[in-house]
């Protein structure tokens, strides 16, 4: 009960913090910072999703999916643009970030991709978004949703 | 004073090394460098297309003649590339101020099937207010990407929907029509925004 009550304590004052709260949960040793979305147009068009995500522990750590009650597909695509100029997306898969090391999901590269909307992305909001972990650990980070046209996280 | 002198020589050696070195990078891989060659599009003046604005008027590459233009391609329901490229053009016309008012900027889509007038007509309007939607039937798409030598492609996704493969350069055109260069997704702004003054200049040079 007591445990319960501090865990309640905890995420409020998490989600209270603001923008680039680290997330420090479970037996992984993982922060995330500048955590950041856009706004959507309606819920039909997939979100997108970016920050920084560092390993901060002594064992690599595999990052195997994504859940957020905001969408019912959420899942880290990888952009590539070719020698041609030509962009396409695909799933990104297992992510293993080395000891000491980060990764970052910033636009025209790696994101977290938001498919199936469950409710508009609108500008101020935030939203929950837990990365999973290979070893059933989970880090959740609270992230703020910036304007359509937002370039990074500072926008 | 001879050391003097010889350090004197050194430093001006070391600068005129270092200019060298900068005229090299600048025209070789800098913003004055060559585009690969293959997918330069062709001239405005020889392009064949018939499109409808995000307003509902009828536009075709005549439209774009006479200022200088920068197109570019993708669809409104790209979650990642798309709205990043709208924003940096929308950044590049901020530092550009009033030139930027001479210029024609056209986002085609790749994507008619969803990219209706409509939806066009929304999504721009959460962009700079230079930015003009393009859409039309699928075969005059392929026209315009045709003249620009560029690709795009129909992708399903697992969700079941599909989302496109596309070219996601910026195009850049004098005011005669004429290619000039293009900004490659991911360049820098420090490049980007030269290569548009170079565009904006060319018709300077072409009026004279």
């Amino acid at each position: 009960m007591k445990k319960h009550i501090l865990t309640g304590t905890l995420t409020a004052l998490l989600t209270l913090g603001g923008l680039s709260v680290p997330a420090l949960a479970g037996p992984v040793d993982v922060v995330v910072e500048n955590a950041w979305s856009r706004a959507s147009i309606g819920m039909n068009r997939p979100g997108a999703a970016y920050m920084t995500i560092s390993n901060t522990g002594d064992e690599p750590v595999t990052l195997i999916g994504l859940a957020t009650p905001l969408a019912m597909m959420p899942e880290i695509h990888e952009t590539k643009t070719n020698a041609e100029g030509v962009s396409s997306m695909s799933p990104a898969g297992e992510i293993v970030i080395a000891p000491g090391e980060s990764i970052a999901l910033e636009p025209g590269g790696l994101h977290a991709m938001l498919m199936r909307l469950q409710e508009p992305m609108t500008e101020g909001d935030t939203f929950p978004l837990t990365l999973l972990f290979d070893d059933g650990s989970e880090v959740t980070v609270e992230v703020p949703i910036l304007s359509i046209a937002a370039r990074g996280p500072e926008d | 004073m001879q050391r003097r002198a010889i350090l004197g020589y050194g430093a001006a050696g070391a600068g005129a090394v270092a200019l060298m070195l900068f005229v090299g990078w600048w025209r070789v891989d800098g913003p004055g460098g060559p585009e690969p060659i293959g997918q330069r599009p062709v001239a405005l003046t020889a392009m064949d297309f018939r499109l409808t604005d995000h307003e509902g008027n009828a536009v075709g590459p005549e439209t774009l003649i006479g200022r200088p233009t920068m197109a570019f391609f993708g669809f409104t329901y790209c979650p990642d590339v798309c709205p990043t490229t709208l924003s940096d053009i929308s950044g590049w016309l901020d530092d550009l101020g009033d030139e930027a008012d001479e210029m024609n900027v056209v986002f085609i889509t790749v994507d008619p099937e969803r990219d209706t007038v409509e939806t066009m007509a929304e999504y721009v309007g959460y962009f700079h207010p230079a930015i003009r939607g393009w859409t039309g039937p699928e075969e005059q798409i392929a026209r315009v990407a045709d003249g620009f030598h560029a690709t795009y492609e129909r992708v399903p996704t697992e969700s079941g929907d599909y989302t496109m493969n596309h070219s996601a350069s910026v195009f850049l055109f004098a005011a005669s029509g004429r290619f000039v260069t293009m900004i490659d997704y991911h360049e820098p702004r420090e490049f980007a925004v030269p290569k548009i003054r170079r565009a904006l200049e060319e018709e300077t040079e072409g009026a004279t």
